[in-house]
């Protein structure tokens, strides 16, 4: 981590204070209009009581701001019922290192409803349910 | 009474025609790529407005179609209010003019659901939720801004001074006045306008900004009647430039 870092030497103001970026151009000044704006996630739900699912973010000063933008970035095509922001900085993740908490997961079929074989027995019940 | 009816559809899609056409020309240059898109979403849909009203007078009233309408028009034809006319500016003057311009439109639409006209009534209930969001935008920006930096709310009050005189000419009275309120077709300017300062004065307070004061003999008429600013010929100008290099072409 810290070794990549060292590496971007020239990094540029962003709109999202969570990332560094490379400047293209080193001698460019970089104005600093838009920098009290912060990022919100944007979930989309296109039916009423269907989930909400992640389409992206939009730069906002504030909820209200953020849901204006979103309303048009994410809601202008097709159909939505409504969509929810959330601001960044208040979404929590695991690190990107401890991926392999969930590596074996995939191997554990036995928590897939699938795995159980359990036709034959249900047919052999409803066999024996019949009136003979 | 028809003639009462043609007069309030066409200034009604020559205002959303105009400023729909004005707010276009933030496109690729508004300030932040989702306000660039969300202003130029907002302007598709007033043009869309402009085109369902040029519908109806096609359609009910028998005009010509909405590209004739449009685009075919001579300046003294078009029913606009000069305010629509007026350039982009800066962006602090086209968030000020979506915010006067769109309560009163809300407000406008919001009465026409009652219309006896059911054409327009259908309409109305129709668009309603557009311009909803217009007005929200508009809102939050004003709202914003006006709590901002010194810059800004310099900025916007300054907007809200130059545009004060004209948006109050959104609410000209035509020579049918009469008869739409009689008719139950439109309640009318007067009464637009009463609940336009309603809606609009508390929300500039809460943006600290000052109402300004009213001087009815500063406000700009004409527009209603065909007489209009400099500002709109060469707006028809650029709009109609594609259209007239073969005015019976096919589309």
């Amino acid at each position: 981590m810290g070794e990549f870092e060292n590496e971007i030497q020239n990094t540029m103001n962003t709109l999202d204070p969570r990332i560094k970026r490379l400047s293209l151009e080193p001698s460019a000044v970089v104005e600093k209009t838009n920098s009290h704006l912060i990022t919100y996630e944007v979930f989309h739900q296109e039916k009423r009581g269907k989930h909400v699912t992640h389409v992206g973010v939009v730069h906002a000063s504030n909820p209200e701001m953020a849901l204006v933008m979103a309303k048009e970035v994410f809601g202008r095509r097709g159909k939505t019922t409504n969509l929810w922001v959330v601001k960044t900085s208040d979404v929590y993740t695991f690190g990107s290192d401890d991926e392999d908490m969930f590596e074996t997961t995939p191997e554990k079929t036995f928590r897939d409803p699938a795995y159980y074989k359990v036709r034959d027995r249900i047919e052999k019940f409803q066999q024996r349910q019949k009136p003979l | 009474m028809s003639n009462a009816i043609r007069d309030l559809l066409f200034k009604m899609a020559d205002d959303a025609l105009i400023i729909g056409h004005r707010n276009s020309e933030w496109t690729g240059i508004g300030p932040m790529l989702e306000e660039d898109l969300a202003f130029s979403s907002m302007a598709q849909d007033k043009i869309g407005h402009a085109q369902a009203l040029y519908k109806i007078l096609n359609e009910v009233l028998g005009e010509a179609d909405a590209d004739t309408l449009a685009f075919k028009r001579e300046e003294k034809q078009f029913k606009c209010c000069q305010f629509v006319e007026q350039p982009i500016g800066e962006y602090d003057f086209s968030i000020v003019r979506q915010f006067l311009f769109d309560h009163a439109e809300l407000i406008r639409y919001d009465m026409l659901t009652q219309s006896s006209f059911q054409p327009l009534a259908k309409l109305a209930k129709k668009v309603k939720g557009e311009i909803k969001y217009h007005v929200m935008h508009a809102d939050t920006f004003v709202k914003q801004l006006g709590n901002g930096t010194e810059e800004s709310k310099a900025r916007l009050q300054s907007s809200l001074n130059y545009a004060w005189y004209l948006s109050l000419g959104i609410f000209e009275k035509s020579e049918f006045e009469n008869e739409l309120i009689s008719e139950n077709i439109f309640a009318g300017e007067d009464e637009l306008k009463k609940r336009w300062q309603e809606k609009i004065i508390p929300i500039l307070e809460a943006a600290n900004l000052k109402v300004p004061a009213t001087d009815e003999s500063k406000i700009v008429y004409g527009g209603r009647k065909g007489f209009h600013s400099e500002f709109l010929k060469p707006l028809l100008d650029e709009m109609c430039e594609v259209v007239r290099t073969d005015i019976d072409a096919e589309w």
